[in-house]
C-alpha cells in the first residue's frame, strides 16, 4: 500500500500510476433493464386502453349518467356520512384512547372491552345489528324524558352513522393512544410544573403535538371511509353505489354506471388527499417548519 | 417567617430502590441551596417530590406553608386532587435539565402558555409580560422562534422564563447546565446568578462547584439518597468532614 501511495506521488510517473484517472470520460450507466420493462408496461397499457375503448362501454352514457340527481344526491350522501361517521369515530377515538391511559381502573376496563368488541367483529355485521335494533328493542329512549319507536329512530343513516363511527373510533382510539405515547414525558411534567391539570396537559400540550403522528394514519383511514360508506347499501344507505345500482337495474348500463361511481370516488379521494397534506404542514410546526426555514436560511443571508 | 421548604424524614422507593432515605431539611425564605453528589444519589428526585412530579411515599413536605399532597383531617392524612395538586404546584417553578420546552409552540407562546391557561391572565398583559422575561434573559429578538430553532442554551433561558413568568416564590432547577455545550454553559449560569441576587429563593442541583460556591448561601451533598453534609459552601467545598464528600468533590475537580 505505502509504495503504490510513494508512486502516485512522484510527479514525472503521473501517466504511469493507476491513480491519475483525471484525463478519463466518465459513461452513464445504461439501464437496459429499465427500457424494456418500460416498453412491455406501455404495450400492456396500449392494449388495456384499446380494450376498453372497442369494448361494449358506452362513454356517451357515463358522461350522460356523471351528473344526473340520483348520482349527485349518491354522492352527497357519501361525503356526508364520511365527514359525520369519521367525526364521530375520531370524537370517540380520542375519548377512549384518553380513558385507556387514565388511572381509573374503571375508565380503563370499558375503554379496553370497547376496542376488543368493535374491533373483533365484522362490521357489516355491527351495521346490521344497529338497523335490526328494534327486534331486541321495540322502544328507545331516555325514562321520562323522551321516548321513540326504535324503527323511527333507526333509519339507515343513522344506523350507518353509528355503525360505522363507533367501530371507526376502536381504530383511531389505537392511533391517538400511540400518537399520545409519541410525545416526550418531559411535555407533560412541564405541563404540570406550570400549574396545569393532567387532562389541561393534555388537551393543550400532549395532544397538539399527538396530532402530527395522528393526521397520517387517519388521513389514511378518512380515504378508507370514503369507500366503506358503500356497504351501507346492505341497509338500504342511499349512498353513490347504492344509487348507481338503482339506476343500472332499470336501464342495464352496468359497467357504465358503475365507471361513474369509480370516477366520484377518484375525485372525492384525490380532493381529500390534497387536504391532508395541509393539514400535516399546519400540524408539524416547530418540526417540519425547522428544514423549510434552514432551507431558506441561505438565500435570504445572500441576498 | 414561616421557611419556603421544610422537609421532614422523607422517603421515596422505586420498587426495591430507596431512592430517598430519610431527608431532612429547611430552605428559608430568600436562601440558595445548592445539592450537588454522584449520580443516582437521589438528587433529581428530591427536587421532583417537592413540586409533586414523584409521590412521596414516607415523611411530609410543607412548601410555603402548605403541605404538599395531603389535607390533614384529624388524625389521617388524606391525598388531594390533581386539580388541588396543580393549585399547589404553582408556588414554585422547575427547570428541567433537558428543557423541555413546549415543541409545537414558539419561544413566546411557551412563555405566555402558563399565564394565559392556568392563571386565566388577559393576553395582551400576558404577552407584555413575556416580552419583558425574554429582555431579561437576552432572547428578545427569538420570540417567534420554535425550540427546534434555538441553542440549547437559548432553550434552557426561555425555559427559566417560562418558569419565571408564573411569578413562583421557589425555583427548582435540575441540573440546568448539564445538557449544554460548554461554551453554552456560561449564557444560563449568568441567568440564574442574576435571579439569585434578586432574592428569589431557589433550590439548585448542579455540578458546577464554581458556580456552587459563587451563588449559594448553603451546599448540601447527598449519597446514596441521604444528606451526608451541609453547610456554607466555603466549609463544604473547600474544606469537607466527610470522606465521601471529599472524594466526590476531588472526582469532579479532577
Ligand atoms: N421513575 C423512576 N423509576 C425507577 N427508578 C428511578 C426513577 N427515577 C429515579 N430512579 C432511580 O432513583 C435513583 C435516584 O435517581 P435521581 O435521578 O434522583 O438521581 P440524581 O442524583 O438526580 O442523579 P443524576 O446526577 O444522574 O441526575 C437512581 O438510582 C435512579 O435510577
Ligand atoms: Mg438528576
Amino acid at each position: 500500500m505505502d509504495v503504490k501511495v510513494a508512486t502516485a506521488g512522484t510527479d514525472d510517473a503521473a501517466h504511469t500510476s493507476p491513480y491519475s484517472i483525471a484525463h478519463l470520460r466518465h459513461v452513464p450507466q445504461r439501464h437496459y433493464g429499465r427500457w424494456l420493462a418500460a416498453t412491455l408496461i406501455l404495450l400492456a397499457f396500449a392494449a388495456i386502453v384499446k380494450a376498453f375503448a372497442e369494448g361494449q362501454i358506452a362513454w356517451s352514457v357515463v358522461a350522460q349518467f356523471f351528473t344526473v340527481p340520483a348520482i349527485l344526491t349518491g354522492l352527497a350522501n357519501t361525503v356526508l356520512m364520511t365527514v359525520c361517521a369519521m367525526l364521530l369515530g375520531i370524537l370517540l377515538g380520542v375519548l377512549f384512547a384518553v380513558m385507556v391511559m387514565s388511572p381509573n381502573p374503571v375508565l380503563k376496563a370499558v375503554s379496553v372491552f370497547y376496542i376488543w368488541f368493535f374491533r373483533g367483529t365484522p362490521l357489516i355485521l355491527q351495521l346490521l345489528i344497529w338497523f335490526n335494533l328494534a327486534l331486541v328493542f321495540p322502544t328507545i329512549g331516555i325514562p321520562g324524558l323522551f321516548e321513540a319507536r326504535t324503527v323511527d329512530v333507526m333509519t339507515p343513516f343513522v344506523a350507518t352513522f353509528l355503525g360505522l363511527g363507533i367501530n371507526q373510533g376502536a381504530y383511531t382510539a389505537e392511533v391517538v393512544r400511540a400518537s399520545i405515547l409519541s410525545v416526550d414525558a418531559g411535555q407533560t411534567e412541564a405541563a404540570k410544573s406550570i400549574g396545569m391539570t393532567r387532562l389541561t396537559a393534555l388537551r393543550r400540550i400532549v395532544l397538539p403535538q399527538a396530532m402530527r403522528v395522528i393526521i397520517p394514519p387517519v388521513g389514511n383511514e378518512v380515504i378508507s371511509m370514503v369507500k366503506l360508506t358503500s356497504i351501507a347499501s346492505v341497509i338500504q344507505y342511499s349512498e353513490i353505489l347504492r344509487n348507481a345500482q338503482t339506476i343500472y337495474y332499470a336501464n342495464a348500463r352496468v359497467i357504465e354506471l358503475l365507471i361513474v361511481a369509480a370516477i366520484w370516488y377518484l375525485v372525492v379521494v384525490t380532493v381529500l388527499t390534497i387536504g391532508q397534506h395541509f393539514l400535516e404542514k399546519h400540524f408539524s410546526k416547530g418540526h417540519g417548519e425547522r428544514s423549510a426555514q434552514r432551507a431558506t436560511a441561505p438565500a435570504a443571508g445572500g441576498a | 417567617m414561616k421557611p419556603m421548604v421544610v422537609a421532614v424524614d422523607v422517603h421515596k422507593h422505586f420498587g426495591s430502590l430507596h431512592a430517598l432515605d430519610g431527608i431532612s431539611i429547611e430552605v428559608p425564605h430568600g436562601e440558595v441551596l445548592c445539592i450537588i453528589g454522584p449520580s443516582g444519589s437521589g438528587k433529581s428526585t428530591f427536587l421532583r417530590c417537592i413540586n409533586q412530579l414523584e409521590r412521596i411515599d414516607g415523611g411530609a413536605i410543607w412548601v410555603d406553608g402548605e403541605l404538599a399532597g395531603y389535607r390533614r383531617s384529624g388524625e389521617s392524612l388524606l391525598p388531594l386532587s390533581d386539580k388541588e395538586i396543580a393549585r399547589q404546584r404553582l408556588a414554585s417553578g422547575m427547570v428541567f435539565q433537558r428543557f423541555n420546552l413546549f415543541a409545537h409552540l414558539t419561544a413566546l407562546q411557551n412563555i405566555i402558555e402558563g399565564p394565559v391557561t392556568v392563571r386565566k391572565r388577559p393576553k395582551a398583559q400576558a404577552v407584555d409580560e413575556a416580552m419583558a422575561l425574554l429582555e431579561r434573559v437576552g432572547l428578545a429578538d427569538k420570540r417567534d422562534a420554535y425550540p427546534s430553532e434555538l441553542s440549547g442554551g437559548q432553550q434552557q433561558r426561555v425555559a427559566i422564563a417560562r418558569a419565571l413568568a408564573m411569578k413562583p416564590k421557589l425555583m427548582l432547577f435540575d441540573e440546568p447546565t448539564s445538557a449544554l455545550d460548554p461554551e453554552l454553559v456560561g449564557e444560563v449560569l449568568a441567568v440564574i446568578r442574576d435571579l439569585a441576587t434578586s432574592g428569589m429563593t431557589m433550590i439548585v442541583v448542579t455540578h458546577e462547584l464554581g458556580f456552587a460556591r459563587e451563588v449559594s448561601s448553603r451546599v448540601v451533598f447527598m449519597d446514596l439518597g441521604r444528606i451526608i453534609e451541609e453547610g456554607p459552601p466555603q466549609e463544604i467545598l473547600v474544606r469537607p468532614e466527610q470522606a465521601r464528600t471529599r472524594d466526590f468533590i476531588a472526582a469532579v475537580l479532577s
